[in-house]
């Protein structure tokens, strides 16, 4: 199964960094009289109310959408780090503070966090993608803590201090290398999540907008149109699930891994 | 956030910090309980207010003015004495701080302040919509729960090649965005079988595609750490032993191991809670039904302010009282974490 998944994230990321290779048309470029056109052999995946190709669409938008995804991960995480290594590497009130902090965090559950940022801040790519990164933070922030902690009672760490290592290098040297396995396996598992979410956000009409090639965007465009042109949804759909249980899968597998040795 | 929360949130979950309750002497069980209780409260009260005051710093930094929002935001050509006027209704002609203490002192009283776009007072607005809200996200949970353990039991018991359909079919069910299988279960039980009506009529039948939304995702979520559990119960000591004593499959299955998969499910209640309320903001739009998530959407959209606040303190309200009942509910399944606690 984790094969299956390295083959979906490699294609995905051919389609992200290559795109005109597996999709050489115009993402933008319109034809009205071809509108409307179910799946068939010149359009694989049919065509939109402005007759663009929906294959060409879903392909270009691979890059922007797992951009938004990764984008909002690494601020997710950035941030957890931060939060995690105050709490767990800081004298005691420092940690008491970040806790409370991040359990008044925790109290805006899911997207609330994220509704409220873009309520101050406006619609659109940028706000939306740092609004899922922020909302993330408080999961992994506490995660990372208890592994801080976990590292920091350790008898190498101890031993480090004995020798005379200063914080910056005991962070540095031994913290950092251990908690990144589990930053690793953190962030594969939330990249799929923040791609669900922020092309939620798109939907709701949030974040990208049409007729940008984001898989969002072309569901929230394809919207009006679902009764009778079901392919305007169901393909930018169906990358978005693939990539989100791709990257799951492959998180999952490097999680087991780690378990095992 | 949902997708880090699988596994590591229950070993790091909503356990009591050890910290929070200094150490003594072994006090007899219902004291500790009860300062736990009294711990609790004030750590939710200080959150409340936390929340309270957060939200209501945090939209004074939305820029523009507030009073011509009141009056239909920057294109409604507002005069200057409409401004003025609305700014007096609202108490915006006051300082920062004086109004930071009216909204706490309305918040005591219950008073959330009245919407700007309703015209209504947020308090009625929000009692009106919570009732479906919360029937949606409790039959979703239930919902999910059974499909969670169904899979998980079928998966565990079907030998190997059931253990990896159903976690690929977890996985997947986990990474399905709302949005797409709403669309997805209303083309294929609405336009092609005609089964279901694709909005929310009143009655059960209308809930039954804005369930099976909410509860496929998350059944995934739960169902991938049911099974977890379940195969460590299913390889302990304690199944060991029972085994030994005779008892047949269903004995060790219904009364041992079941036990040990609902902790980490009851642990996840709490997060789930907060998963189908923003859910509920994706469904409640898609099949047009009433409720707490519709109105905060359209809330943001109008940026309602006074609106915004009030669901975000009620819906942060529920979902703690909701993550208090659960850690009750673990120390009552889960007799260690009471000795655990120094």
């Amino acid at each position: 199964m984790e094969t299956a998944a390295l083959v979906v994230i490699a294609f995905l990321a051919l389609a992200a960094l290559a795109p005109s290779v597996l999709a050489p048309g115009d993402p933008l470029a319109i034809s009205p009289l071809d509108s409307f056109q179910p799946p068939s052999l010149s359009h694989v995946f049919g065509t939109d109310e402005s007759g663009r190709d929906i294959y060409t669409r879903v392909i270009h938008g691979t890059g922007p959408s797992l951009l938004i995804g990764i984008a909002a991960t690494a601020i997710g995480l950035g941030l957890a780090l931060v939060f995690g290594l105050l709490a767990g590497f800081g004298p005691r009130w420092l940690d008491f503070g970040t806790t409370r902090f991040l359990e008044v965090l925790f109290a805006f559950p899911g997207l609330l966090f994220a509704l409220l940022f873009i309520v101050i801040y406006g619609p659109g790519v940028v706000t939306s993608t740092i609004a899922v990164g922020l909302s993330t933070a408080p999961g992994y922030a506490r995660i990372i803590r208890s592994r801080v902690i976990q590292v920091r009672t350790s008898p190498y760490l101890e031993a480090a201090l004995v020798l005379g290592r200063g914080r910056p290098s005991r962070i540095a040297r031994h913290v950092l290398p251990n908690v990144a396995g589990s930053l690793f396996v953190l962030a594969t598992l939330g990249i799929g999540q923040s791609i669900v979410w922020a092309s939620s956000l798109s939907y709701l009409g949030l974040g990208a907008v049409p007729p940008a090639a984001e898989w969002g965007a072309m569901l929230s465009a394809g919207r009006t149109y679902i009764a009778s042109f079901w392919w305007m949804t169901f393909f930018p759909g169906l990358f978005i699930v693939l990539s989100a249980a791709a990257t799951t899968l492959l998180g999952r597998g490097i999680q087991q891994r780690g378990r095992e040795s | 956030m949902a997708g880090s929360l699988s596994v590591d949130l229950v070993a790091s979950g909503p356990r009591p910090d050890p910290r929070a309750s200094p150490g003594d002497a072994r006090p007899a069980q219902r004291t500790r309980l009860i300062r736990w209780a009294l711990l609790r409260l004030g750590g939710v009260l200080f959150v409340l207010w936390a929340v309270a005051t957060v939200t209501f710093f945090a939209l004074r930094l939305i820029p523009g003015d507030p009073a011509e929002a009141i009056l239909g935001g920057p294109g409604s050509q507002a005069s200057v004495e409409a401004l003025a006027q609305a700014r007096a209704e609202y108490g915006l002609d006051q300082p920062l701080f004086t109004q930071y203490v009216v909204y706490l002192g309305h918040l005591a009283t219950g008073d959330l302040g009245t919407s700007y776009a309703l015209r209504d007072s947020v308090a009625s607005v929000i009692l009106v919509n919570l009732g479906p809200t919360l029937l949606l996200a409790l039959v979703s949970l239930i919902t999910a729960l059974v499909i969670a353990l169904g899979l998980a039991v079928w998966s565990t018991g079907g030998g190997r090649i059931a253990a990896a359909v159903g976690s690929l079919l977890e996985i997947v069910a986990a990474a399905v965005p709302h949005f797409w299988l709403a669309i997805s279960l209303i083309l294929l039980f609405s336009t092609t079988l005609g089964w279901l009506p694709p909005v929310s009529v009143p009655g059960p039948l209308g809930l039954v595609l804005p369930v099976l939304t909410l509860a496929i995702p998350l059944a995934g979520f739960l169902g991938q750490v049911m099974r977890e559990a379940l195969l460590d119960a299913m390889e302990s000591p304690f199944v060991l032993s029972a085994r030994a004593r005779g008892e047949g499959d269903g004995g060790v299955f219904w009364r041992h191991a079941l036990r040990h998969a609902a902790i980490p499910a009851i642990g996840l209640v709490g997060w789930a809670f907060g998963s189908l309320i923003s859910g509920a903001v994706v469904v409640e739009t898609i099949f047009a039904r009433q409720g707490l998530g519709r109105s905060l959407l359209s809330a943001v959209q109008g940026r309602d302010v006074p609106l915004v606040i009030g669901v975000v303190l009620v819906v942060a309200l529920a979902y703690m009282l909701v993550t208090t009942l659960t850690d009750l509910a673990d120390r009552l399944v889960d007799p260690r974490l009471n000795r655990a606690t120094r």
